[in-house]
């Protein structure tokens, strides 16, 4: 396999973003038609990057830039784990695609670019295997995300936009700290370099080096929207329009990565007793409490954008304690478990943009504060005619399956990636206990949050005025659920894939090996 | 030298969080930008020091101790770009949010009615 296609999910949408941004707005569907083949392209691509990952156990795919030696070049790796999160992104993206093609992408003149240009840096990032390249991607990526949430304008947006790039500048600070206490320490920011060079730091570079991790973590954290960094979530996603919201679920999922792949880069098993597993405690119970903060807030959300947001935090907060636990077995889970909650909580984003009625663009399906003396069950009014026309049969049906896939319930296959992530929890501590049986809780906190706003939008209120759906939005819809539906009955080729993957990200000799051809049997 | 930049960095990193965690959008935007002069002075920094010294090296140079890093310099050139661009586009974003919400202030609404 040539090395050189590992930089391809890097050009095909930089290239794609510059000839539409040359086209101008005028010609939308040879820009539209330009996103459709970048995306395929970028499918493929990853198809083929994942196929020559998976070919045997130790098979890494180093692409040197310029082709100088790794310590001091900038490198593209491609592993399992991140031929994984490039096929998700590139399926994630191309499945959202057709749901912008109608009205959504009119609210704004540079909807395409952007995306594509979102994806260059999702791809750059899951790609890169240097510290400063990281930050360069991740800036990217929140460029053109700060366009996307503003996309459409209205205050709603605007002020939440504020927030969030004020939010995200601050933590670009905290990264560009990080990553100079690190290159001051070592004199050298590839990330296998670094990895071969921890088990031998010592006294004073040993404390600036957690200090620089810690800074980059929480930086990483503030991306994954973890408590207490992530209150500016909930208000960004819901005032953003559906797709590009949709398009974000993937974001925090960019920070559990970075934070997965550092943690056991860096402070695997092997890096020396004081620096092995450092933070992973923390890391677990800040989990735990963005868990239990985000089934609280699930419980109390007002619309139905709201309520997406909350699952968003869910299922960051468990992704973040289950990587905490340093377990290969839980770690596969807890892949499976990102892929499904990234396509679930995605179809779920753009499924609460098209049950909100149409005038009101600005925000999604409104939810009645539960009162519970007008809230009678058994009310005789309950025993009318349903008669639902067929649009709405369709958006009940996908309402039914995203409760099912972010609960985590039989027989979808949320419940399976949920039950890979949680059997193997147990006899890891009193915390991996604790995240088992709320992470448990959180399904049921799903549950009734997901059914209360079910019955409201289709059953309650009989003259709620449906907006009429575009066969695009549809098509993305079911696309996205339709991924999760084959995957319930197609486990085996799946499961062995990720669970390679957990076993490869937790023996980092390889990665290390294939970036800096230096043998790993001499570290110390 | 040393503790002269490290007092600086200190100074801006200081004023900038102050300002950062103020009510008004410019305090915002005047916070950020000191914070990133502090982080940008700092990434200069971690090179190490050095008054005169050439920061390319030179065919069959010997004594590298001689020469400033010049990776630090590329990395705080690259973040001063990303830095400059981010925060032209947050003035933007500040002053939509003026022209919409009619006030400066980084909720969209003052708290005296």
């Amino acid at each position: 396999m040539n090395g050189a296609l590992a930089i391809a999910p890097v050009l095909i949408p930089l290239a794609a973003a510059a000839v539409q941004v040359l086209l101008g707005i005028r010609l939308r569907r040879l820009r539209t038609g330009l996103s459709f083949l970048s995306c395929l392209a970028m499918v493929a691509v990853a198809a083929m990057l994942m196929m020559s990952a998976s070919d045997g156990e130790g098979a890494t795919l180093v692409y040197s830039l310029g082709n100088w030696p790794a310590r001091f070049a900038i490198v593209l790796v491609v592993d399992r784990l991140s031929a994984l999160m490039l096929l998700l992104t590139a399926v994630l993206a191309l499945a959202v695609l057709p749901y912008a093609l109608g009205r959504w992408q009119r609210m704004g003149p540079h909807f395409q670019p952007l995306v594509q240009l979102l994806l260059v840096g999702y791809n750059g990032a899951f790609l890169t295997g240097d510290l400063f390249n990281l930050f360069v991607f991740f800036e990217v990526l929140l460029a053109a995300s700060y366009g996307l949430a503003l996309h459409g304008s209205g205050a709603r947006r605007v002020g939440a936009g504020l927030h969030y790039i004020a939010i995200n500048l601050t933590a670009s600070m905290l990264f560009l700290i990080g990553v100079g206490l690190i290159f001051g320490v070592t004199g050298t920011l590839n990330m296998a370099v670094l990895a071969h060079l921890i088990p031998g730091l010592t006294g004073t570079p040993r404390a600036l080096m957690h200090g620089g991790a810690a800074l980059l973590g929480l930086a990483f954290l503030i991306k994954a929207a973890v408590w207490p960094v992530g209150f500016w979530l909930p208000r960004t996603y819901s005032a953003a329009i559906p797709p590009v919201a949709a398009l974000f679920a993937a974001m925090t999922k960019l920070g559990i990565y970075v934070i997965l792949r550092l943690s056991l880069l860096f402070f695997g098993a092997d890096a020396g007793a004081a620096s092995a597993h450092f933070g992973s405690e923390w890391l677990l119970w800040l989990g735990i409490i963005t868990l239990v903060g985000g089934s609280i807030g699930m419980l109390g959300a007002r619309d139905l954008g709201k309520l997406a947001a909350y699952c968003v935090l869910v299922s960051s907060g468990t992704l973040l304690g289950a990587v905490a636990l340093h377990s290969p077995a839980v770690t596969a889970g807890a892949l499976a478990y990102l892929v499904i909650s990234v396509l679930g909580i995605a179809a779920f984003f753009l499924l609460a943009g098209l049950v909100a009625p149409r005038e009101a663009h600005d925000g999604a399906a409104q939810l009645e504060p539960y009162d519970p003396a007008i809230d009678a069950l058994f009310a005789a009014e309950d025993e009318r005619r349903v008669t639902s026309p067929s649009p709405v049969v369709i958006l009940a049906a996908c309402f039914l399956a995203c409760g099912l896939l972010l609960a985590g319930l039989p027989p979808l296959s949320g419940f399976i990636a949920k039950f890979a992530l949680l059997a193997p929890m147990l006899g890891h501590g009193f915390g991996a206990a604790l995240l088992f049986a709320l992470a448990i809780a959180a399904g049921l906190c799903t549950v009734i949050a997901m059914a209360r706003a079910g019955i409201q939008i289709f059953w309650a209120d009989e003259d709620r005025e449906f907006p009429r759906v575009e066969p695009g939005e549809t098509v993305s819809v079911v696309a996205l659920l339709g991924i999760c539906l084959v995957l319930t009955f197609v486990v085996a080729a799946p499961w062995n894939y990720l669970a390679a993957t957990a076993r490869q990200i937790h023996a980092p000799g390889h990665y290390i090996h294939a970036v800096t051809g230096q043998a790993t049997e001499a570290r110390p | 030298m040393e503790a002269v930049l490290a007092i600086a960095i200190g100074a801006l990193a200081g004023s900038g969080v102050w300002l950062l965690l103020r009510p008004r959008t410019f305090q915002v935007i005047i916070g950020l930008t000191l914070i990133s002069y502090a982080v940008n002075l700092f990434i200069f920094s971690i090179g190490g020091l050095r008054v005169g010294a050439d920061p390319v090296l030179a065919d069959g140079a010997a004594d590298l101790s001689r020469y400033a890093d010049p990776l630090p310099q590329a990395l705080v050139l690259t973040a001063i770009v990303i830095g400059f661009a981010t925060t032209a586009l947050f003035l933007v974003v500040l002053l939509t949010s003026r022209g919409l919400a009619g006030n400066d202030h980084v909720d969209g609404e003052d708290g005296t009615p």
